[in-house]
């Protein structure tokens, strides 16, 4: 589960896991947590203003999240609950995540950590973390 | 950052039918067989299934609510939509497909054709 990618068939992480494994075959585990992709899977991006952070992490109830930030450091958890397979029903495919996951991300020095905002939509965790004023890039005028 | 710029070549090739593939259960019971597919960031609107004779396509435009002149930095949902292709069983009844679309979960039911059901054949004695 831990290094379960994402996307089923997901050669880069494939890829991505083979090495890791060599690597731990060969020398001491690079990362003390190892995996750099998991549930959910995360789109980072910037705007001037604000830091924006996607958490694709489908069916799961709202209060099931837990979106923190501390120390400059964002960590989304929960819990992921699936439909039990029924007695006498055979599963076929099984690739859903299931369980709890916690994935950190590490936040710029400028952000504001008391003006987070998140919502959640068609699965997707959005969270939106606005840049301090004070860093925000101002022009001088030259006199 | 090589995450962004792989995104934006691959938009720029014009690449359209390149897909992400998205995870699946599929379960079997007597009366049919439920598929479970994770398309988050599609909205009902994006959904798009089609079953033509025996074969069931999935597929789903991603939107998300991006901020004018955001950069991404790191991606790993890379591409903008999902597909997922499947061939049915000739037992299953196509005409009866139910199908649930709750946050970015897709919950399918497909039932078995009457004819396919299960039967106890009572064995007498004579």
């Amino acid at each position: 589960m831990l290094y379960r990618s994402f996307f089923p068939r997901d050669l880069f992480a494939d890829l991505d896991r083979l090495q890791r494994e060599m690597q731990q075959n060969f020398e001491i585990s690079p990362s003390i947590r190892g995996l750099t992709r998991g549930f959910p899977a995360m789109n980072v991006g910037s705007t001037p203003k604000s830091v924006e952070i996607y958490a694709f992490a489908p069916g799961i109830a709202p209060e099931a999240l837990e979106v923190h930030v501390e120390k400059g450091v964002l960590a989304v958890a929960g819990e992921r609950k699936l439909e039990a397979v029924p007695d006498k029903a055979t599963a076929h495919i099984d690739e859903r995540f299931t369980g709890r996951f916690r994935r950190i991300v590490s936040l710029p020095d400028d952000v504001d950590a008391t003006a987070v905002e998140a919502r959640y939509r068609d699965g997707v965790l959005h969270i939106s973390i606005p840049r301090k004023e004070a860093a925000q890039p101002q022009r001088i005028s030259i006199q | 950052m090589t995450d962004n710029t792989a995104v934006t070549k691959q938009a720029e090739t014009s690449r359209n039918d390149s897909a992400l593939l998205p995870p699946v259960d599929v379960i079997e019971d007597a009366g049919g067989i439920t598929l479970y597919a994770d398309l988050p960031g599609v909205s009902k609107e994006g959904l798009g299934l089609q079953v033509e004779a025996d074969t069931l396509t999935i597929e789903g435009e991603i939107t998300l609510a991006v901020p004018e002149g955001m950069e991404s930095s790191h991606a790993e949902v890379s591409l903008p939509r999902y597909r997922r292709v499947f061939t049915l069983s000739k037992e299953l009844d196509t005409e009866k497909v139910g199908a649930e679309f709750n946050q970015g979960v897709l919950k399918l039911r497909i039932p078995k054709a009457a004819h396919a059901q299960p039967r106890k054949i009572e064995v007498r004695v004579a």
